[in-house]
């Protein structure tokens, strides 16, 4: 929401100029650009690409004599293990660099899979109208009357525990979203004059929701799918986290976090602290990221 | 007004009529329900009887008329690590949820509104700013990460406050806040935009034109419109919450509902795992049922529309 | 001859994109007088600066403006040095404006008669019985019957044109010396209209209001006003009692204008219509605005910024034309 048609008092007579300079101008652009949040999300595709050849050491592998150990700058830590052992002897920061490789691939599969639901549902729903849409609107508000976290669990139990199952889960919670929003666009595509003529010239229903609608819904189904990624991490990290999520002995975040829970009484912060922080950086980068390009892509939102 | 009324009591019913028949039918279509009733290991026999005891045998229309007969009387079913009735169980945790839920939802309230309002006002000042940040990081940390944090700051390290269990105020302050956080970042978020639309409204404008002083035209008008979308994601915020509070009465050990899921995903116990979710959408739907009455009341346009 | 109600100089209101990127100069440098009693139009295609400068005589306005020059006298008290306490005291009281769409400009959650009482409490004072059969007196003077049932109505439950009178009674509550109507018609019915504007001419009458008419159809001035100004790109181009504005149009925009109203009594195929486009704001050519698409342009006109000259017995023209 821009703020520039709140209308308030106003004071008397000000002469400040406050045209600027060019270089400032262009400090400014350059600030527009979510750049840090550009180069976190760079560095997670580059870790889970590269993770065999930054990783140290194995991540399912352990030795049980080395199980505990702090990070390298505590009394204990060895250069070997920087930042510390789990339970298992396993290096946690191996664990985190293939961690973000199943993050990283679970999340987008679940918001293309959940995208990809949705949006068809929403274009089909809005298109034809009609009992079509009122059925597929009743499921949408029942579906959205799930609670998503008990619902995921739910599923994941009844479900074996596998990644494909997972991203299978997510996808199938999160559409609900997409189909409603992209119904309200298609609602008011439809009354627009270049699909009603399609549909005089006789194009099949088909040709037109495919080459006419999606283009158009794109921008908005893709502004979706950039905001969805960071709840659906933080989805699949709390379904790790409960033990319903990725199975053991892979290095998910959300199950270096289930795993670290029981070492946090006694003071082995490494196991939970880092995981949780690669999470946080991860989900704030996406947010910032969608929410630049939300504003970027709709020129109405973009203040010169 | 009254067929507003009678039009979402309507809604409601239906959603609950298709949401039985979604659980239902999901957890048929997935595999053997018997196999998830059943303890690990049993023999075939074993099976067979126990799916005649379901009244597995029989056709799904006949099976999903006994689930909803035996629903309405209240039988969800029997925990298979507890052998109570889940409904039962669900009903006795049910209360400590709720207690948390309430808690952290006017923590959230009491943090994020007047942030947010305030933010609207005061737009695109240091205060705004620093308050989109504070929204940010609400959205990005997930909760039980917060709860675990919390642990370990003041638990373990400064040993204020206990880490688990239920009893006082000192028990409930940190699961409240953590559970809380996410909420505030949304509400204060909420709370700006619904404030910032309602500052640029022509009504806002000929208040000021009458002269009115700023205070006035901010707390009697803009408030009182800005809190109409703002209440109405309280409410669903609340059950929400209810929901999401699995992790973090996990985390705390915390004995309500989302604790129970958890037992019941750790015990493999299904009939308690299905009761939680289905009550958990039960509960939705009467909240947003209650939500839209609640709006009826506050905006006279619904009222005599 | 006695002192002005209202007097503008040099009025200047620019707005500054928020970072100071682009200046768009909304009112550059507007001058006119108001007498009491008097009612004057402003006529302009909509960015001509018309609603800006009301807003600046009111000093509400949207964040990204600032007046940066110029005086507004109200009776010789120049409201640019009042501190905004002061000028609280004025808006509602002294000065009052009407919005263009009823429908938005009341508050959906406040009873009609809760709007009504506002004013009156904060400008006048007034509580209890004397405020009710004040707001009671009010409403019956914009023509609403049964005041007292709809004192407690809200506003969706009333029509555009009563809630139009409605935001009428709340401007006239205070008996203010000067009414700003900013297209008041606009989002009105035709039929509606006529009555609306009637009755403002009436009320105006009998309290001896000095009046405000901004608007971009001609018809309403013709009926409404005693003076017209012309605006365009953010600067007064023509300013004339209405009958000499209307038979001896001075400046090229105005004829312009007034050449593009259709009229009854001509037969043509086709609607003329001024040639070009409307200006940029952000971007405006040396010289006089409209020398664009000016028919009687000349080069001088597209370098300089022409200044106002006189024409006539209170009439002004900002076009070289005229320069004697």
């Amino acid at each position: 929401m821009d703020s520039s048609s709140v209308i308030t008092p106003s004071s008397g007579l000000t002469s400040q100029a406050l045209v600027l300079p060019w270089w400032k101008k262009a400090a400014l652009q350059l600030r527009s650009a979510p750049l840090i949040p550009l180069a976190i999300l760079a560095m997670l595709v580059f870790t889970a690409v590269f993770a065999d050849l930054l990783a140290p050491h194995d991540p399912t592998v352990g030795n049980l004599r080395y199980r505990y150990q702090p990070p390298v700058w505590q009394a204990g830590g060895s250069a070997e293990f920087l930042l510390g052992t789990d339970h298992m002897g396993r290096d946690v920061l191996s664990r985190i660099i293939y961690g973000s490789r199943i993050s990283l691939l679970v999340a987008t599969a679940a918001v293309v899979v959940a995208g990809i639901i949705g949006t068809a549902l929403g274009i089909l729903s809005g298109f034809y109208g009609g009992w079509v849409d009122q059925v597929v609107m009743r499921i949408t508000d029942t579906w959205m009357a799930l609670p998503t976290v008990s619902f995921a669990i739910l599923l994941a139990v009844v479900l074996r525990p596998s990644e494909w199952n997972i991203i299978v889960i997510l996808g199938a919670v999160f559409w609900t979203r997409y189909a409603r929003v992209i119904r309200g666009e298609v609602l008011s595509l439809k009354e627009r004059d270049y699909v009603r003529l399609a549909i005089v010239a006789g194009c099949s229903r088909i040709s037109i929701m495919w080459s006419h609608i999606l283009p158009n819904i794109a921008n908005s189904a893709i502004v979706m799918a950039t905001l969805q990624f960071g709840v659906v991490i933080i989805a699949e990290a709390t379904l790790s986290f409960l033990g319903v999520g990725v199975a053991p002995p892979k290095p998910a975040w959300g199950l270096m976090l289930f795993d670290g829970k029981a070492g946090l009484m006694t003071g082995f912060w490494w196991l939970s602290v880092w995981p949780g922080l690669c999470i946080m950086l991860v989900v704030l980068a996406a947010n910032l990221i969608g929410d630049w390009f939300r504003v970027w892509s709709d020129p109405q939102l973009r203040q010169l | 007004m009254q067929r507003y009324i009678l039009r979402r009591l309507l809604y409601a019913l239906i959603t609950l009529v298709l949401l039985s028949i979604l659980i239902f039918c999901l957890v048929r279509i997935t595999g053997d329900p018997v196999l998830l009733m059943a303890e690990p290991g049993a023999k075939e026999a074993d099976l067979e009887a126990l799916r005649r005891e379901f009244g597995l045998d029989q056709s799904w229309v006949v099976q999903y008329g006994v689930f909803i007969t035996n629903m309405l009387q209240g039988d969800f079913g029997t925990s298979l690590y507890y052998r109570v009735p889940a409904f039962e169980l669900y009903l006795q945790r049910l209360p400590a949820s709720l207690l948390l839920a309430a808690v952290a939802m006017a923590i959230s309230l009491l943090l994020g509104i007047p942030v947010g309002l305030l933010s609207a006002v005061r737009v695109n000042t240091w205060f705004d700013n620093f308050g989109k940040i504070f929204a940010i990081l609400g959205l990005s940390l997930p909760s039980f990460w917060v709860g675990l944090m919390l642990i370990l700051v003041v638990s373990v390290y400064l040993d204020w406050l206990p880490s688990s269990g239920s009893g006082d105020f000192q028990h409930i302050i940190m699961p409240a806040f953590s559970l809380g956080w996410v909420f505030t970042a949304s509400h204060m978020r909420l709370a700006r935009s619904a404030m910032l639309e309602v500052l640029g409204s022509e009504y806002i404008k000929l208040a000021r034109i009458k002269g009115l002083s700023e205070r006035l035209v901010i707390a009697k008008h803009a408030f009182k419109n800005a809190l109409i979308p703002v209440l109405t994601l309280a409410g669903i915020s609340l059950v929400q919450m209810v929901n999401v509070a699995v992790v973090v009465e996990s985390v705390f050990a915390w004995p309500g509902v989302g604790r129970l899921l958890y037992e019941g995903i750790a015990f493999r116990d299904f009939p308690v795992v299905q009761t939680t979710v289905l009550m958990g959408g039960v509960m939705i739907v009467g909240v947003n049922l209650l939500v839209d009455i609640l709006y009826a009341y506050i905006d006279p346009r619904i009222r005599y529309g | 001859m006695a002192q002005p109600l209202l007097e503008l100089k040099q009025l200047q209101t620019y707005l500054f994109s928020a970072q100071g990127t682009r200046v768009v100069k909304a009112v550059d440098g507007v001058s006119f007088t108001l007498d009491e009693g008097e009612t004057l139009g402003i006529v302009g295609e909509s960015g001509s600066g018309k609603t800006m400068t009301s807003l600046s005589i009111l000093r509400l306005l949207p964040t990204a403006a600032r007046i940066v020059g110029g005086e507004i006298r109200l009776a010789g008290d120049n409201l640019l040095t009042k501190s905004e306490r002061q000028m609280r005291h004025v808006r509602g009281s002294q000065i009052t404006m009407i919005l263009q769409d009823p429908m938005m400009s009341l508050n959906p959650l406040f009873t009609i008669g809760e709007q009504i009482a506002e004013p009156l409490r904060v400008h006048r004072g007034m509580r209890g019985t004397g405020m009710v059969e004040r707001i009671k007196e009010l409403l019956r003077s914009v023509r609403i019957p049964s005041p007292e049932v709809r004192m407690r109505e809200y506003p969706h439950q009333m029509s555009g044109g009563m809630r139009q009178r409605i935001v009428g009674a709340i401007s006239l509550s205070c008996e203010p010396r000067l009414l700003i109507a900013d297209e008041p018609t606009t989002s009105l019915d035709v039929t509606i209209q006529a009555q609306y504007l009637r009755l403002l001419k009436d009320i105006q009458e009998r309290a001896g209001l000095a009046m405000i008419f901004i608007t971009h159809n001609i018809g309403i001035v013709a009926r409404m006003c005693d003076t017209v100004a012309v605006m365009y790109a953010g600067k007064l181009v023509e300013r004339a009692p209405v009958r000499t504005l209307f038979n001896q149009p001075a400046h090229p925009y105005t004829e312009a204008l007034l050449r593009a109203v259709p009229k009854i009594t001509e037969r043509s195929d086709r609607l003329w219509s001024i040639e070009g486009q409307p200006p940029d704001a952000a971007n405006l050519p040396p010289g006089c605005p409209f020398s664009p698409r000016c028919p009687k342009v000349e080069a001088r006109c597209q370098r300089d910024v022409p200044p106002e000259f006189q024409v006539g017995d209170d009439h002004y023209a900002r076009c070289w034309l005229w320069e004697r």
